[in-house]
């Protein structure tokens, strides 16, 4: 089982990442990568929705008919995107005001359908849940480490609005486009493309390491 | 005056795609080739006009009254894939030439973040039906200024000899980047 689970986390963080490889669920993936703050609120609300929806989604397979299982998907998860964007409002005031719209909007994240879609329906509750871990944590890191750069290089600070603020000092460049939204595409584009390479470098690294062997 | 403000702004000032987005994973999944980009822009400028309209008074004559706005992201969601799948019964009876045109990317539009986006962006800053109309439109025509013109830009990328790692969706993100710095230029517009 350990095994399963070490599995499933590596194949979303690492090789099946939901924004690096997949290249799925952009739209909040730039929108709310400003601080590290936004991104990783924004990634633990989606991989708490997904947590909740593949498990549910797992559990009434049996009930669900085949034909109308969109529909239904759809109000499920819809149903859990509610009741977190409430707790969100009730509990991290300030978090739900800087996502604004896009805490809904992980209603219509592409990760969530797919996910209950190509593995819940067809799995165990228990295998639905760590897929979905793996996946959310993927996001997460994903959305974390792209908002990291761009509020390091853009505001010249890392997590803000945390306790754990830390300010860089005054003479540390601060570029304003990455804070743009052009910036965000630009940061998304060059790490996926510098994120690329690393892999393709390794497998050529490995590829020749059998061929010596 | 005021709704010729609205409607800019939402075409080119704020443009969906480019300083809000929404609707990124059909404006980069759809936009290989010109012709199905014009059908995909097409298609979300008609269903968001509609389900604005539709969602507004949804809103405003059932959700408000019954005092269950917390339940409004299940009746958008739900009005807007309704919708979808009527317009889809509807075009394949009346106009099948444009149905086969629009077929494959109507029910992706289910999906897609912009028309929620729009409706969440009407319902929160309060606007009356017309505004909400006139807002939607222009947040559609804008989606589809954007996606002709990407198209545009990566039917001639894909011809490029470019380094492999950027190959593919990484480009797209830098040409997009690059296209959203020009609409940076719409912002001193209003």
């Amino acid at each position: 089982m350990t095994t399963h689970i070490k599995s499933y986390l590596k194949r979303g963080i690492i090789s099946e990442n939901p924004i690096f490889v997949q290249a799925i669920a952009l739209c909040p993936a730039l929108a709310v990568s400003g601080t590290v703050f936004n991104g990783l609120g924004m990634g633990l609300a989606t991989a708490f929705v997904l947590l909740l929806t593949n498990t549910l989604i797992s559990l009434l397979r049996g009930i669900i008919p085949i034909k109308a299982r969109i529909p239904c998907f759809v109000v499920i998860i819809a149903g859990a995107v509610t009741a977190v964007n409430m707790l969100v409002e009730a509990f991290i005031p300030v978090l739900h005001a800087n996502l604004g719209i896009f805490l809904p909007l992980i209603a219509v994240n592409c990760i969530i359908l797919a996910r209950g879609e190509s593995f819940a329906f067809k799995n165990g509750p228990i295998r639905s849940a760590f897929d979905a871990l793996g996946m959310g944590l993927g996001f997460t890191i994903a959305l974390v480490s792209l908002s990291a750069i761009r509020e390091l290089f853009g505001f010249g600070t890392l997590f803000a609005e945390t306790p754990f603020v830390v300010t860089m000092p005054e003479a540390f460049p601060h570029t304003l486009l990455l804070i743009l939204p052009p910036g965000a595409f630009l940061t998304l584009g060059a790490m996926m493309a510098g994120l690329r390479h690393i892999g393709a470098k390794r497998k050529s690294k490995s590829n020749s390491k059998e061929a010596a062997s | 005056m005021n709704l010729i403000l609205l409607f800019l702004s939402a075409a080119v000032v704020n443009n969906f795609v480019l300083t809000r987005f929404l609707g990124i994973c059909p404006f980069i999944g759809v936009s290989r080739k010109l012709e199905s980009a014009i059908s995909m822009g097409l298609a979300v400028t008609f269903v968001l006009s509609l389900s604005s309209a539709v969602s507004y008074m949804a809103y405003t004559f059932f959700l408000v009254p019954l005092n269950m706005q917390y339940l409004h992201i299940i009746a958008f969601i739900v009005i807007i894939a309704a919708l979808v799948q009527v317009v889809e019964m509807f075009l394949k009876k009346s106009s099948p030439t444009l149905y086969s045109a629009m077929g494959v990317y109507l029910p992706l539009i289910t999906t897609n973040c912009a028309i929620i986006g729009a409706v969440l962006i009407n319902m929160n800053e309060g606007f009356g039906f017309i505004e909400s109309v006139v807002h939607a439109t222009g947040a559609g025509l804008g989606f589809l200024l954007a996606i002709v013109i990407f198209a545009g830009l990566r039917e001639r990328i894909e011809r490029c000899d470019i380094p492999k790692a950027f190959a593919g969706f990484p480009i797209a993100l830098i040409a997009a980047g690059l296209m959203s710095i020009a609409f940076l230029g719409f912002a001193g517009l209003i």
